[in-house]
């Protein structure tokens, strides 16, 4: 089986600082990989470098990309595409949900045309079908029909969220990039989107990367886990496995600060 | 007028912005940068369109201003007063004599010939401004061909009003390429932008020309369910009874009375003097008003 993302060795520096270094992986279909660990340990930093929002100093992001007239697909290095290729793959095969709601959103344009965008980019022309899709999706995320005009900026903070994801999942996406999805969330509004999430990826087979700091999270979430310290990934492994027996001293740390409730 | 170097600007200057024309037109609709220079007047005044129009007039040239279609404005008896001043070239109110005409917000209801320059006056050239701030972004979206946030602002429109409610400054396609804005001109004139005459646009103050060479293909952006249409008041022209010319609104007492009438002054007159008459017209004279 092909592996959807294969990442080798990749490095971001700043400097003379360590964004991170040495992380190599594969993704296959359907998967969802977490990633946790503390402020500052370059977590961000390699999903940025991962999605194209930063260009790696050393290494290859190797994605399984569909045929098209000019290639034949298959693993292509997603570093040395070209950039119109690469803001195609973004906007089609890849989404990227952000920690901030504003990041991700037009705060602007209505909820409708937040959704519509990414169909209107591959050329989507046909005002009614944009429409319908939009309020599917709007369905989708549990935001109601009737909320379609109204703009991000009159919606609570988990609704911006939720709007996110429509946005970034309607043109059916095969690898979502998400960075603490949840943060900034009160819990029992974490618990429905957890919820909402663990659906949609189960239900399309979507692959994942989850940033978080949040253990719990990745606990729902993901099947397999990296842990990062200092740019580097100190231990890797199935989520429970990691979680119920960690053997790197740090993921001993992080597993036992969790406050027990 | 000996104390000016011909049409104000100095030959260095005129070459520069010819420079900057000629790629305009190779490129059709691609906003060329160039290096605006201070006028005599304030910028949204017309300082792009002036420093076009100086680059190109000759002293053969006949030249015509129109602001909103008028040739007898402020804005447009202004800037044909500069340009005899400091050109000495000839003027004319008629759209056919002109061999240049600058225009604002208007594309003259006669159609132009080949040989005819229309300059445009504009005052922001970027179509998509108001959807993405960054420059460097709608550059990078220009050069890569991502439009897609176009058309989020005519969905924007439609589910606002039901339709699509920009009427003027409606932005086109430029042969299959590039999105342009065609400057603040009714969308009545859209379908016009494809002419035998050379049209370049100005933006004095953003320092961008933009260029449509003759018959240049031009396609104003529409959804498959809510095709482009022109619009216009629904009537007839009151002065001259010209039921195909853009007309303007005119409020004429307090008791709300209106009269509509060609927003093209030249076009109205000519018809006049034709012997046509509209609803509320009388026969032409030439010393009446």
């Amino acid at each position: 089986m092909t592996p959807l993302l294969q990442v080798e060795n990749i490095a971001k520096f700043y400097g003379p600082r360590i964004g991170c270094t040495d992380v190599s992986f594969d993704l296959y279909p359907g998967e969802v990989m977490g990633i946790v660990g503390e402020s500052g340990s370059g977590k961000s930093t390699l999903l940025n470098t991962l999605a194209g929002h930063l260009t790696p100093d050393r290494g290859a992001v190797r994605f399984d990309t569909r045929a098209d007239g000019q290639h034949d697909g298959g693993l292509r290095d997603t570093v040395t595409m070209s950039e119109p290729e690469r803001r195609m793959l973004s906007r089609t095969d890849w989404a990227f949900v952000h920690q901030h709601a504003r990041d991700g959103l037009r705060m602007n344009v209505s909820a409708g045309g937040n959704v519509g965008e990414r169909l209107m980019a591959v050329n989507a022309r046909h005002y009614g079908q944009i429409r319908d899709t939009a309020i599917d999706w709007l369905g989708r995320v549990e935001i109601a029909a009737d909320r379609i005009d109204d703009r991000p900026t009159a919606f609570s903070g988990g609704m911006q969220q939720r709007l996110q994801i429509a946005r970034n999942l309607v043109t059916g996406p095969r690898l979502v990039f998400m960075d603490e999805p949840t943060g900034g969330l009160d819990v029992s509004v974490q618990a429905r989107l957890l919820d909402l999430l663990r659906g949609l990826v189960r239900e399309m087979g979507l692959s994942a990367i989850i940033v978080t700091h949040d253990l719990a999270v990745v606990r729902l979430l993901a099947d397999r886990l990296m842990v990062m310290k200092d740019g580097r990934v100190v231990e890797s492994g199935l989520t429970d496995q990691v979680l119920d027996d960690p053997q790197h001293a740090y993921t001993q740390l992080l597993v036992s600060s969790v406050l027990q409730v | 007028m000996s104390d000016y170097n011909f049409a104000y600007l100095d030959e260095q200057t005129k070459r520069m912005i010819r420079r900057a024309i000629l790629k305009g037109l190779a490129i059709p609709g691609y906003q060329v940068p160039f290096a605006s220079r201070e006028m005599p007047m304030p910028y949204g005044w017309g300082t792009g369109g002036v420093q076009v129009s100086a680059a190109v007039l000759t002293p053969d040239d006949t030249f015509k201003v129109i602001d909103q279609g008028a040739d007898d404005t402020t804005n447009a008896v202004s800037i044909r007063r500069f340009f005899q001043k400091t050109a000495n070239v000839a003027v004319t109110e008629a759209t056919a004599d002109a061999t240049v005409i600058q225009t604002r917000h208007r594309i003259p209801e006669e159609h132009l010939r080949a040989g005819q320059i229309l300059v445009y006056q504009v005052p922001i050239p970027e179509p998509l401004r108001f959807l993405e701030p960054s420059e460097v972004e709608t550059r990078k979206m220009h050069a890569l061909e991502e439009y897609g946030l176009m058309h989020v602002k005519l969905y924007e429109d439609i589910s606002q009003h039901g339709a699509i409610a920009t009427a003027y400054a409606y932005p086109v396609k430029v042969e299959g390429r590039y999105v342009m804005d065609p400057s603040p001109i009714p969308k009545f004139d859209n379908p016009k932008l494809n002419m035998a005459a050379i049209q370049l646009f100005g933006a004095g103050r953003e320092q961008r020309i933009y260029a449509l060479p003759p018959f240049t293909e031009v396609i104003s952006l529409d959804f498959d369910d809510y095709p482009f249409e022109p619009t216009k008041a629904d009537h007839a022209c009151d002065l001259c009874g010209a039921e195909d010319s853009y007309l303007d609104e005119l409020i004429v007492d307090d008791a709300g009375g209106r009269m509509f009438m060609c927003s093209d002054t030249d076009y109205c007159t000519s018809r006049r003097k034709a012997g046509h008459i509209g609803a509320q017209g009388v026969p032409y004279a030439e010393d009446a008003a």
